[in-house]
């Protein structure tokens, strides 16, 4: 069987950034770059289950991105797998997480994918969209924010649990093939070894456009997506109090503050 | 196109409060431009939320009756394409919670929707629907629209809105929702580990770890210190997910909400949205934390920049 993983490289903006001129987003000058830290944990999840059950179980992971993506494919690989996919092409700029899905739908079908696995959301914008959007575009069941996974690779079900609000979860069995999007804490993702990390540079990396996804210009970019960034801008901050000083005349004031607000005397 | 669909939410008889917020939010929207505001339950008993859901500004009440106790995610999604489908409104608002994560993004896509998530503002500019959300950790706001879509569907962020108030007397209708196979099966609920006795939705006093202490061998000391002062122990999801310290001691989202606390020190916590879901509504919030840029402190009333080891070990000196 094939296990599908998509990840992204997470945005993570510098101290002090600057928006773009035409202020929808922010100047590609002030991002740096990082894997989302819930696809190492769907990630970890596929090479278990790889694991577990042997040359049977092909662990694949996924990006749609421009070149620097490839590093999060790249981190992925020098854990596990033997290929990567990248989706990239200059028209796939400004698309929002339905058109996300709809290239990773038809990846997963091109590829005969029989499970795929993403995070439960990306750390940078939180849409928490993807994976239920390309289950529902292949017509697959699919469980949101699993928090654990009892699953046989080739078996017909599997059982997982649901994290809800306020620490309750949900047990349920669920038919495959089938999305999972997956929570932190599900497992502990496993460090890349030196040997890997060398080895993942020497893996083949396959890109794709979303013409040869099958995928028209109307399908993708702003013109594909559901939503469109009429502006952004920096939301003026909170009021803090700030308590300067070295750390001991920090922490005395702080004793006070604390003992005054609990009506004790300092 | 026309009029505000709000979908109800439930759990085990409890209706997620953040329907009335939803609820709010559409009731202003109708303010602002006309139109009607419906409320969708789907639910085996739909009878059962309709006293709750009565509230200022609804005209109107649907009951869907569905085969399942429990969400389910292909139930509600052919229920709420089909009533979508049948009353063609022009917006239609979910609570962001964690059953909505797992059906709104179907819907969008197979409606052909306009669709984003986790919205706190939401108004008309002339036909244009506006929504804001935030975007790269909560650093920036976003305003998005949705050209040549008839139909938006939006989950709300909870706290965002207030919530509804008033009553109204909407007239109550029923809507047959088409058969559905579902593909999972709910088998039970597994309750939140008890606590050892410490309830931390009862605590006044909140001296709570994340990130920042770093490594499981500095927890011990955050202990003391949360003893030494009288406050009880709490924590954000890493360090729950590590296992440094129990669940049951995670404040947010998916931990618990600190619903007594007086005060609450935030020691190496940057502040997610999740982790402020659970203790933003503390009146006396204090940070600790070495980025000047974390959101908590956009939310804290005291704050320190700084290291909190260094903090912490001071501070000890004025608690015997």
């Amino acid at each position: 069987m094939k296990i599908l993983v998509p990840v992204k490289q997470v945005a993570v903006l510098d101290e002090d950034f600057e928006l773009r001129e035409d202020g929808r987003d922010v100047d590609p000058d002030y991002l740096n770059h990082e894997l989302n830290e819930w696809d190492d944990y769907s990630w970890e999840v596929a090479l278990q289950l790889q694991e577990r059950h042997g040359a049977a179980v092909e662990v694949v992971p996924v990006t749609v991105g421009p070149t620097q993506a490839e590093e999060g494919l790249r981190k992925c690989l020098a854990k596990g797998g033997e290929r990567g996919i990248r989706v990239w092409d200059a028209a796939l700029a400004g698309s929002d997480p339905t058109v996300i899905a709809r290239l990773l739908a038809r990846l997963a079908e091109r590829e005969g994918a029989d499970l795929v696995l993403t995070g439960a959301q990306a750390a940078d914008h939180a849409y928490a969209q993807t994976g239920v959007g390309v289950a529902a575009l292949l017509g697959w069941p699919h469980v949101a924010v699993v928090s654990a996974l009892d699953y046989t690779p080739g078996a017909a079900s599997a059982k997982v649990c649901r994290e809800l609000e306020g620490g309750l979860q949900e047990e349920l069995a669920v038919q495959m093939p089938a999305v999972l999007t997956i929570q932190l804490g599900i497992n502990e993702p496993r460090y890349a070894s030196l040997r890997g990390i060398k080895q993942a540079s020497a893996k083949p990396i396959e890109v794709l456009s979303h013409r040869e996804l099958g995928l028209s210009d109307a399908q993708v970019g702003e013109a594909g997506s559901a939503c469109r960034v009429r502006r952004m801008y920096v939301p003026a901050k909170g009021q803090a109090e700030l308590i300067e000083g070295t750390p001991a005349e920090q922490a005395r004031r702080l004793a006070e503050i604390i003992n005054e607000l609990r009506g004790v005397n300092g | 196109m026309s009029g505000i669909l709000v979908i109800a939410e439930h759990r085990r008889g409890e209706l997620n409060p953040v329907t009335l917020e939803c609820i709010a939010a559409a009731a202003e929207l109708k303010t602002a431009r006309g139109g009607t505001v419906a409320v969708a339950v789907l639910a085996q008993d739909p009878d059962a939320y309709l006293a709750r859901l009565g509230v200022g500004g609804v005209d109107e009440l649907i009951k869907v009756a569905v085969p399942v106790a429990e969400f389910q995610s292909d139930v509600y999604t052919e229920a709420v394409l089909a009533l979508i489908g049948s009353r063609r409104p022009a917006l239609v608002l979910l609570p962001h919670s964690i059953d909505a994560w797992g059906y709104a993004p179907a819907l969008a896509v197979r409606g052909g929707y306009g669709f984003t998530t986790d919205v706190f503002g939401l108004r008309y500019e002339g036909d244009t629907l506006v929504a804001t959300r935030a975007g790269y950790r909560e650093k920036v706001h976003v305003e998005l629209d949705f050209p040549g879509k008839a139909t938006v569907l939006l989950t709300l962020r909870g706290n965002a809105f207030k919530a509804a108030e008033g009553s109204a007397s909407p007239a109550v209708s029923v809507f047959d929702a088409p058969a559905a196979s579902p593909r999972s099966q709910h088998l039970g609920y597994r309750e939140p580990e008890a606590g050892d006795g410490v309830d931390i939705t009862q605590a006044e006093y909140m001296l709570s770890i994340g990130r920042g202490i770093g490594e499981e061998e500095h927890v011990a000391e955050f202990e003391e210190l949360a003893e030494r002062m009288g406050f009880t122990l709490g924590c954000s999801r890493p360090i729950a997910d590590n296992g440094w310290l129990p669940k049951y001691r995670q404040v947010g989202q998916s931990g618990k909400t600190v619903s007594n606390c007086k005060i609450y020190i935030a020691l190496g916590i940057s502040g997610s949205v999740q982790h402020m879901a659970g203790m933003k509504h503390v009146p006396n919030i204090i940070a600790v934390n070495k980025d000047p840029e974390a959101s908590i402190f956009n939310i804290a009333r005291y704050g320190v920049v700084g290291d909190i080891f260094e903090i912490a070990g001071e501070l000890r000196n004025h608690f015997t």
